[in-house]
């Protein structure tokens, strides 16, 4: 069972309350863009085993979508954090290498 | 031409006696405000249209009949009784004049349930992913009911839960069920 703390509301919100909003960070790609890059955006995902950066959202509660940094393979979740950002916060960065030194890091 | 409804609640204020009470209340005047809570004009119209101030995050302040709850960081829930809902929604929009806000009247919308007696946590505790033992005073609490969405606080005397009036006979059914003597989950 996954536990989230919404960085909005601060409630610590069991799986069932949020739904998954998939990979945190996508770079959007529209019209004008080449065909490579439109389908990396549409379709090219990371599905890592490790540190993962994703989107969820509080939807039985405050409704407001945030992104959660965790371990796809043991759940341990690393933080969260609200939405209004392309990149994730420095100090989690720092946070997720104390803890997984072979981590390669986000990008 | 538009004639005056008599407000009708969502159950006609069904009851059912288990271990725990459980009463639909209402007809209950619900009004939602959305706005940006760092509005400067926000806790002035809030007090001078409501008597209460603007509450801090995830709590509820009551004053007699009338409550205002933090929903979210731009939300808030405000109680009332029924009739003076009209009357409050011009205040509000009249005092919050030219700021980015919405006033709706959500009364009819919405369905509230009491659930009280000495084991009211027992019956919630079955049905909502919530520490309610940790619950702050004064604190509201967004969840879910099992498969719906629910906002719920306590007080002294037991739990108010409010919930979608769409789904008002699926809560009333979850609540029955969960304080069915015998179900306790605590046993004597």
């Amino acid at each position: 069972m996954l536990i989230l703390e919404c960085p909005y509301c601060g409630v610590k919100a069991e799986e069932t309350e949020l739904s998954p909003g998939y990979e945190a960070h996508l770079k959007r790609y529209g019209p004008g863009a080449s065909d490579d890059e439109f389908e990396s955006y549409m379709f090219a995902r990371k599905n890592p085993k490790g540190v993962h950066f994703e989107r969820w959202r509080h939807v039985y509660g405050c409704g407001k979508w945030f992104l959660a940094a965790r371990c796809t393979a043991t759940l341990e979740v690393f933080g969260t954090y609200p939405a209004q950002t392309s990149a994730p916060p420095p100090d989690l960065i720092e946070a997720i290498k104390a803890k997984r030194p072979g981590w390669e890091g986000y990008k | 031409m538009s004639e005056l409804i008599t407000p009708i609640s969502a159950l006609g204020n069904a009851r059912y006696d288990g271990f725990a009470a459980i009463r639909e209340i209402g007809p209950t005047g619900m009004i939602t405000l959305r706005c940006k809570q760092d509005v400067a004009a926000l806790p002035g119209a809030l007090q001078a249209c409501m008597g209460l101030g603007l509450p801090e995050k995830r709590r509820i302040l009551t004053e007699g009949q009338r409550s205002i709850g933090w929903m979210g960081p731009d939300e808030l829930l405000l109680i009332l009784p029924y009739a003076e809902v009209a009357a409050m929604i011009a205040a509000l929009t009249e005092a919050l004049k030219g700021e980015h806000v919405l006033v709706v009247d959500v009364s009819d919308a919405r369905a509230m349930f009491r659930i009280e007696g000495e084991r009211a946590t027992e019956v919630l505790a079955k049905l909502c992913p919530v520490d309610l033992s940790n619950l702050a005073p004064g604190e509201l609490r967004r969840t879910r009911a099992a498969q719906v969405a629910a906002a719920l606080w306590q007080d002294e005397a037991g739990f108010t839960l409010v919930g979608f009036r769409s789904v008002a006979g699926y809560l009333m059914g979850l609540l029955t069920h969960s304080a069915m003597p015998g179900s306790e989950l605590f046993p004597a």
